[in-house]
């Protein structure tokens, strides 16, 4: 059973653990991330590089997929992680203006693990391979880009051109894209 | 009722304990649970008016809080909030007026139940709890939380856990956590690092709800999707360079009219400037009476806590630690044990104390650990709060901090800094505090 009830003041600290005491300590979104971080396993298509590598709480994500529609094209992602991770997701943001169905002109992007399925037992794995899944599988049902999705719907082999074109710095429908390719 | 209020006689106006008839009969009494080292009759009192007790949090559970502890004979009571008064707290955080509006609630709270309870004393300070130290949290005999935030909750969570010292009873801090939303709340007590922790229980804190953002752009069929798209959309389409500040009623304004065109577009009804306020705020919608059982309940076991055992209490060790109320479907409670998360970020290991000779390099170091039998370790990863200082992925991080293999400890780490080293091969995560020698 525990005295909580001894209520005697403690005279003298002890100074060695006072010493350490100021300095600040790993946090427990810190400790997730340095752990998703590990358990990576993204292959040859995805990379992250990390502008101030002493914050692993921010940083570039690239993805560079090797079959489908967007082959060919290099695909920038920013990742903030604040320390409310993983009870929140991270945030994600396409960093180019692209011509895809899930990403709107902004950066937007809509992944279903970013938001509304959340859960704190997905990892950043998890979130990575779903970006690239976006691009292996645009999916015209969940549109952030409206123009894009009803163009996918109707017309895949004019959808498909149109991504090359836009990935090629073209304009599209009235509006230019970034040049994305490799 | 303010002047109603006011104008009673303060309690405490007596100059005895006759004010205190029925709390000294809980006092001065055993019954058939109390513990056999219950200092029963004056050492209970005493300990309870000497108790320490610190409230984070001035808000609608806060008002409840420090009133109730007032009003259970704790006479040193401290109070942290960072929030100033808004009038649309005044239907239930009672300690504040109308001429509050705009005032620290810590500061007035205080003042408030001071002058209400002769006898008690209140020491607010109107700010974060991050803005203090492990030497602030350790004057105190236990801590009660009324928050809103799981961010905060986890900081003050953190740092009890990190301040106990096992060979200091005195560290050993109890942290009370009251929660509520609508009519839903929780109590639970926590005793860092021997019960279940708040970061052991994050999984009992239900996400946030979100709706696809696809929904919001294409397809929004409620009037709080029109709401989330101004927001989430419309403002980084349109004010890009400002900076949303839900505070500011011309942002909220820009954001209902947008939200309002948009409702029209899809003929959905409903859009209003204050639901544009809740949605943009994510204001849960507060009850008082949660509060209030919320409240009573947190206090109940600080008391409890407080005079040494003259009843069981919630989060005595391998007993039930949690107290779930629902009020929305009938009425329900259940109290159970909620267990310690062996590989825990923040409980499952502590910081040890690690004599390190100051010269070695950080691969020595880490070829060291690695021999040890207890951590074993195969692919390390180790970082301060600050630095990262050595990690075996993703690739690009491994060549970022691939020089610092090479640097002295001294170069890295100060004398007393935590590190802290994960592995793939281990659950949970190694901490030590380098002593150099």
């Amino acid at each position: 059973m525990l005295k909580i009830w001894s209520m005697k003041q403690k005279q003298q600290q002890d100074e060695a653990a006072t010493a350490g005491s100021k300095k600040k300590k790993v946090t427990a979104a810190q400790l997730r991330v340095q752990k998703d971080l590990a358990d990576l396993s993204l292959g040859s298509t995805m990379k992250l590089s990390f502008p101030n590598p002493d914050d692993i709480m921010n940083f570039n994500f690239t993805i560079e997929p090797d079959e489908g529609i967007y082959k060919g094209g290099k695909f920038l992602f920013d990742f903030k992680i604040n320390q409310n991770f993983p009870h929140e997701p991270p945030k994600v943001k396409c960093t180019q203006t692209l011509y895809h169905p899930n990403i709107d002109i902004e950066g937007n992007v809509c992944l279903n693990v970013l938001r509304e399925d959340w859960k704190p037992v997905l990892n950043l794995n998890a979130v990575m391979v779903g970006l690239q899944f976006l691009f292996l599988e645009p999916n015209a049902s969940d549109p952030l880009n409206k123009e894009a999705a009803e163009d996918l719907k109707i017309n895949r082999e004019g959808f498909k051109r149109n991504v090359r074109a836009a990935m090629g710095g073209g304009t599209v429908k009235g509006r230019t894209y970034d040049r994305v390719l490799k | 009722m303010a002047e109603v209020l006011e104008s009673s006689q303060p309690i405490g106006s007596m100059d005895s304990r006759a004010k205190w008839k029925y709390l000294d009969n809980i006092l001065t009494r055993t019954g058939p649970f109390t513990d056999e080292d219950f200092p029963c009759g004056e050492g209970a009192i005493e300990s309870l008016s000497r108790a320490k007790v610190l409230v984070i949090g001035a808000g609608g559970l806060g008002c409840e809080i420090l009133k109730n502890l007032a009003l259970s004979g704790f006479q040193d009571i401290h109070v942290i909030d960072m929030d100033t008064i808004d009038v649309s707290n005044l239907n239930r955080q009672f300690l504040f007026r109308h001429a509050d509006v705009g005032k620290y609630k810590a500061d007035v709270a205080a003042k408030f139940v001071e002058k209400r309870v002769k006898g008690v004393k209140i020491t607010p300070y109107c700010g974060k709890i991050q803005d203090k130290d492990e030497e602030y949290y350790m004057q105190f005999s236990l801590i009660v939380c009324g928050l809103d935030s799981i961010e905060a909750r986890r900081w003050i969570n953190a740092t009890l856990v990190s301040m106990f010292d096992d060979t200091d009873s005195d560290s050993l801090k109890p942290l009370i956590d009251g929660g509520t939303e609508g009519f839903k709340g929780q109590a639970r007590v926590i005793l860092p690092t021997i019960t279940s922790c708040i970061e052991c229980q994050l999984d009992m804190h239900a996400p946030r709800a979100a709706v696809p953002l696809c929904t919001l752009a294409t397809i929004p069929r409620q009037p709080q999707h029109c709401i989330e798209w101004a927001h989430i959309i419309a403002w980084e389409e349109e004010r890009k360079d400002i900076t949303l500040d839900t505070d500011d009623s011309e942002h909220i304004t820009w954001l209902f009219q947008k939200a309002l065109k948009r409702a029209q577009e899809f003929n959905i009804a409903g859009v209003t400037y204050s639901m544009t306020q809740g949605v943009v705020k994510n204001i849960i919608p507060a009850i008082a009476s949660t509060n209030a059982i919320i409240a009573a309940s947190s206090c109940n076991e600080a008391f409890k806590i407080a005079t040494g055992g003259s009843n069981p209490f919630l989060g005595t060790p391998g007993a039930d630690n949690y107290m779930m109320y629902t009020g929305d479907d009938s009425i329900y409670t259940y109290t159970f044990e909620h267990e310690k998360k062996p590989d825990c970020p923040v409980c499952g290991n502590l910081a040890r104390p690690l004599k390190v000779d100051q010269r070695f390099t950080l691969e020595e170091f880490l070829d060291g650990l690695a021999e040890r039998p207890e951590s074993q370790l195969k692919k390390p990863s180790i970082r301060t709060e600050g630095k990262s200082l050595y990690y075996q992925s993703p690739p690009s991080l491994e060549e970022q901090t691939r020089p610092n293999l090479f640097k002295k400890l001294n170069e890295l780490v100060e004398e007393g800094e935590e590190v802290v080293i994960t592995d793939p091969a281990i659950p949970g995560q190694f901490k030590y505090k380098l002593r150099f020698s």
